[in-house]
């Protein structure tokens, strides 16, 4: 549905040439919900602008929606629905007019159906007549939905969908974007910076950073590559002075040698076992990245007990997307966002 | 992109947009209000100086009233790029760019609109003329109304150019009134140039205006074949080929 190589667009400021996005090379199959994850400022809007004929490439080529995006981008238009990031109505201008104008835009046949059928997929019960700006910002969200499914695209772009809407909306606009693809097999491509909607809504994820893909596969596969999960242990030191502040690699041999203090103990038993790649401790509370972590934290805590250390809480976290992008880019998610 | 294309495309964002100004009807009189004082306020000055040298021949009033219409076209025109930024804030015109849209009609229809509003208002504007006093020729009047037309397309195309290339308000609007108010005191939209120190003539030559407004002056004194109307008549055509040109230039850009 997408087959884009070496997309790249550059922009010149007055500080210079700016490379938004650098030779970005991504495929999308046919009923794919694809997610591009990344900061703001990374690359997202425009690589969505290029793709929707709405910025041309200055390097690279892509076949959208089977047209060619340079040579036939009228084809690119009928065959895709765009929702902008900030939307695109007219606050002035009743939801019916708005929708009216784009399926007659489209040519869209027996448009009053098709119109009638979208807002009660969509679940957009408002009047006709009622302007944009009277809705709730899920509505409006919804009508640009509608704006952009109004032809029945193969593809559908969805830039930032949740951005600003509430929890409740959120979820309920997942639900939608999911059985779009379902129920009429839309490919759907979409942007985002939230990391739970990429995880809970994609089947294959981008990310980029810096304006290039950093990296590609599944959401789960994703977590997997990276660190693995995290095991966070409490120690129950009652009356033992914790090392204040110590931290360092399970795998430095001073640690081993060194004696006494339970965390201590405790890292050096650690390090001994296979699936423990990293262990830090931070007073009595010992951070642990383990390879395939639920099924090995039973040995984990086998080998404390041999170890003599008690204690008093174990968790385990699966990585989050967040982790992926750290172990991607160096930096968190949250951080990167300038 | 058919030819056939354009003109329905062009009639569905004229209705668009026709239906955004009927919504705010405040906007239109508005518009209207500023001309018809000019014609209260100050046209009855001007009928005290009839024979005054430099006036033309003619009433008063057929020296003025064009000028009048001229300046509601120059203004009423040049401030239609004020609503394309607001669209372009808004999204509404990159969400038009990704349907199939003629681009031409995305310039066109908009002009068509504005060009429709200030015909409405001329003709509330002429009303009030010749119920002052007014006495023109029908054929004159409707002479002088296409030179208007005329600049009306123009202005708003380049207006829109403007707005597309700013897209601020803070950025368009003293643009705007640097290029349109020595525009307007050039043409001789007030008192006619005749009246103007040699100096001063010679630069108003310069400006396109000046032409339409002696043009439209001629035409509702019922004198059409004289030199005024014909070079009014090739100044306004070409004024409107260059900017409904540049206009459909940067609608059809690929990063507009």
């Amino acid at each position: 549905m997408i087959e884009a190589r070496g997309l790249a667009r550059s922009f010149t400021t007055r500080h210079g040439t700016v490379e938004a996005v650098r030779g970005v090379d991504l495929s999308v199959a046919a009923g794919e919900i694809v997610g591009f994850l990344g900061p703001n400022g990374a690359g997202k809007t425009t690589t969505v602008r290029m793709l929707t004929t709405l910025l041309a490439p200055t390097a690279g080529t892509a076949t959208v929606a089977g047209c060619d995006l340079r040579a036939d981008p009228a084809g690119v238009r009928r065959g895709i629905g765009h929702v902008a990031q900030g939307g695109g109505t007219d606050p002035s201008v009743p939801v019916g007019e708005e929708l009216d104008l784009q399926a007659r835009l489209h040519g869209v046949p027996d448009r009053r159906a098709r119109i009638a059928e979208l807002c009660e997929l969509l679940e957009l019960t408002v009047p006709a007549s009622r302007p944009s700006a009277a809705l709730s910002g899920g509505q409006r969200r919804r009508l640009d939905i509608a704006l952009g499914l109004v032809h029945r695209p193969r593809l559908l772009f969805l830039d930032e969908p949740t951005t600003g809407l509430d929890p409740q909306s959120r979820g309920n606009l997942w639900e939608h974007v999911r059985s779009m693809r379902d129920r009429d097999g839309t490919t759907v491509f979409l942007t985002t910076h939230y990391l739970d909607e990429a995880d809970a809504l994609c089947d294959r994820l981008l990310i980029i950073d810096r304006g290039g893909i950093v990296a590609r596969g599944t959401p789960a596969e994703l977590k997997r590559r990276v660190a693995g999960d995290v095991v966070t242990l409490e120690l129950s030191g009652a009356g033992e002075p914790g090392p204040a502040g110590g931290e360092g690699a399970a795998s430095s041999p001073a640690s081993a040698a060194s004696p006494a203090s339970a965390a201590e103990r405790a890292r050096s038993a650690l390090a001994r076992h296979p699936a423990v790649r990293e262990a830090t401790v931070t007073g009595r509370t010992v951070r642990l990245t383990v390879q395939d972590g639920e099924r090995e934290l039973m040995g984990l805590v086998r080998s404390l007990d041999a170890a003599g250390v008690v204690l008093a809480s174990v968790s385990l976290a699966r990585p989050t997307l967040d982790d992926v992008f750290l172990a991607v880019t160096g930096r968190s998610l949250r951080d990167a966002a300038a | 992109m058919s030819m056939a294309r354009t003109v329905s495309d062009t009639r569905l964002i004229f209705g668009r947009y026709l239906r955004q100004t009927l919504r705010s009807k405040v906007a239109v009189v508005f518009g209207l209000t500023q001309p018809l004082l000019y014609l209260l306020l100050f046209g009855p000055l001007l009928t005290r100086l009839g024979g005054v040298r430099g006036f033309g021949s003619g009433d008063a009033w057929q020296v003025f009233v064009p000028g009048v219409l001229v300046q509601l076209a120059l203004f009423g025109a040049a401030f239609v790029g004020f609503g394309l930024i607001g669209d372009l804030r808004s999204g509404v015109v990159e969400r038009l760019r990704v349907t199939p849209v003629s681009r031409t009609a995305l310039l066109l229809g908009r002009v068509l609109r504005d060009t429709v509003v200030l015909v409405a208002q001329a003709v509330v504007l002429l009303g009030a003329a010749f119920a002052l006093g007014l006495r023109a020729p029908a054929a004159g009047v409707a002479v002088g109304l296409l030179f208007v037309v005329g600049l009306a397309v123009s202005v708003a195309s380049l207006s829109y150019v403007l707005a597309m290339r700013t897209r601020s308000e803070d950025a368009f609007a003293p643009l705007l009134s640097a290029v349109t108010l020595p525009l307007m005191l050039l043409s001789g939209i007030l008192l006619p140039m005749g009246l103007a120190p040699g100096w001063l003539d010679a630069v108003s030559r310069c400006t396109p205006f000046r032409y339409v407004v002696d043009a439209a002056r001629a035409a509702f004194r019922g004198d059409y074949a004289t030199a005024a109307v014909g070079e009014g008549a090739l100044v306004t055509v070409v004024l409107l080929v260059v900017s409904v040109a540049l206009g459909a230039r940067r609608f059809r850009a690929e990063n507009a």
